[in-house]
């Protein structure tokens, strides 16, 4: 866990240092300006990245335990 | 009376409905009435803490701030994801403190951690004077909404008045199960409402997304891309930081939070929640549709631009869709507010001050308070004067400042001391007080900046000398190391 817990830096160092090197208009992704197309792509890793930890955090596994052992 | 007003009058009764209805016969106990029992599961927390983010403030603020200022509308989408991320491990903690301690409020969590009642009602203050902008952007929109959709024929201040009228009731009567079930309507609404006007309107007016951006592009060159100088990259990443590390610190996020009925709902949410900010994505196309469609709005009126762009091109009943959903974009959030607000004053300030006030005298008092607060905002937002992404961000040069002092309690030694967490709050909010009032740039506070860094944003600086000043007051107040034995 703790290795892949640090994956959580990633969108950080994309959205506050990257868009310093992509603030640029074209080319044109999907319609969008080209830095807003980075930041739309840092939101969905984001997601992605936050799905990663929770799977291999085992903070989840129990969590969910004691959930079902209070009987709710 | 038009269709438009009409469409937007039932959206406003169909709200307080079921505020009335979802108070379904319970006795209104102050955890009741402000955490909703604890007992909220997975959708309900997400619709919560999601409800305040589809605000007015993306609505018509960032739909506004893509028509005004272009670039610098992106920070809105940006800051959401970074916040989620810190959300995995800063809330669970945070949840499992307040249900031990069985605390209601933002407040009494740094009364506890700190063993401080005066760091508790600072805290408390802080919270109310950063709520006001936030609920005076909301009454700004309802005014704007409101006032556009009756074509003139309802002028703007008694939009207000009205939407304020309508908050106070429902928020008296029902508490936060109101506003949890009105976020679910409005949910749905906002939705469908954004993914539809973001893709037709383009499509409509330009063809596409491409053709729409490169149509921006040759009016106004440089306007899709951040500036050298003013709303630059550097503005972008502290107003980022700033927002994001603020995200949680507001006292009805903070009460949102402890809605939850367990931990686990905050690491899955923060998975979910990013995605969520999507949306914001197709608010911003309305704007930049309304660039070359509508031009010529300047200074707050951009705030405008949705409303006047679905006006021009739709039928009144659908103008009445739109003004429905911008109208529940309003009066969720602004009920948020108003109980955060009130229920601050109230067990947090008024029992602070007096330590032996009895449980239904708070509560009394926290329902007593809503129309005057609600009353203080609407004078606010009569004086006008700042776009909505303006007040917002306003809010949270304030309210970010209490981040360093949560954070550090967290921890399991704190390296801060009451006298420091509270040295550097006040000094944190006085330098945004400050520059606020004065509205004079950063160089004249800190002359020894050099030019370049003057776009950093100004709740962010504020925050460094926050964090200068905390550290160094717990440094000389710091008990004697036998008392607290530092970890190997």
């Amino acid at each position: 866990m703790t290795g892949i817990r640090w994956l959580g830096l990633l969108p950080f160092l994309g959205i506050l240092v990257g868009t310093a090197f992509v603030n640029q208009v074209e080319p044109l992704v999907f319609g969008m300006p080209f830095v807003l197309a980075w930041l739309v792509a840092w939101v969905i890793a984001g997601s992605i990245i936050t799905a990663i930890i929770y799977k291999f955090d085992p903070v989840n596994a129990q969590s969910a335990r004691e959930h079902d052992e209070t009987g709710r | 009376m038009n269709a438009a007003l009409v469409v937007i009058a039932l959206a406003a009764f169909l709200s307080l409905a079921l505020g009335l209805w979802a108070r379904g016969g319970k006795r209104m106990t102050l955890e009741q009435w402000t955490v909703g029992g604890r007992g909220f599961g997975g959708p309900l927390v997400f619709l919560l803490t999601a409800g305040e983010i589809y605000t007015t403030f993306t609505f018509l603020g960032g739909s506004g701030y893509a028509y005004g200022k272009g670039a610098p509308a992106y920070y809105i989408l940006a800051y959401g994801t970074l916040a989620y991320m810190l959300s995995y491990w800063l809330l669970p903690p945070i949840w499992r403190y307040a249900r031990q301690e069985r605390l209601v409020s933002q407040s009494h969590f740094f009364t506890r951690k700190y063993d401080s009642p005066a760091l508790g009602i600072l805290v408390a203050i802080v919270g109310v004077v950063a709520l006001v902008p936030y609920l005076v952007l909301q009454l700004k929109g309802l005014g704007i909404i409101v006032s556009i959709a009756s074509y003139g024929s309802i002028s703007s201040t008694a939009a207000i008045w009205i939407g304020a009228a309508v908050v106070t009731v429902y928020v008296t009567v029902s508490g936060v199960r109101g506003s949890a079930w009105n976020a679910v309507v409005k949910d749905f609404l906002i939705l469908a409402v954004v993914l539809f006007l973001g893709i037709y309107l383009p499509f409509h007016y330009y063809g596409g997304y491409s053709e729409m951006f490169r149509a921006i592009d040759a009016a106004k060159p440089g306007f899709l891309a951040f500036r050298p100088t003013g709303e630059s990259v550097l503005w972008f990443q502290s107003t980022v930081l700033l927002t994001a590390l603020g995200f949680f610190m507001w006292p009805h996020s903070f009460s949102a939070v402890l809605t939850a009925k367990e931990e686990g709902t905050f690491r899955r949410n923060a998975i979910v929640l990013p995605v969520y900010q999507l949306i914001l994505l197709f608010v911003f196309f309305c704007g930049f549709a309304a660039i070359l469609t509508v031009p010529g709005l300047t200074g707050t009126d951009i705030d405008l631009s949705l409303f006047r762009l679905s006006i021009q091109t739709f039928d009144p009943w659908f103008v009445g869709i739109v003004g429905a959903a911008g109208v529940l974009t309003a009066l969720v959030p602004g009920s948020m507010i108003l109980i955060a607000a009130s229920t601050l004053l109230a067990n947090d300030v008024l029992r602070g001050l007096q330590p032996d006030m009895a449980d239904d005298k708070v509560a009394l008092a926290a329902r007593g308070l809503v129309p005057i607060v609600a009353l203080v905002a609407v004078g606010f937002t009569l004086q006008g004067g700042q776009t909505i992404v303006a007040l917002l961000l306003m809010g949270y040069s304030f309210v970010t400042q209490l981040f360093p002092a949560l954070v550090c309690s967290l921890m399991r030694n704190n390296p801060v001391t009451k006298s420091g967490a509270f040295a550097g709050i006040v000094v944190g909010v006085a330098a945004v007080g400050w520059v606020t009032l004065k509205h004079s740039p950063l160089g004249t506070l800190l002359p020894f900046l050099p030019s370049g860094m003057n776009d950093i944003n100004v709740g962010f600086v504020a925050l460094g000398l926050n964090v200068l000043v905390t550290a160094g007051v717990s440094a000389a107040t710091r008990p004697a190391a036998a008392a607290n034995p530092r970890p190997a």
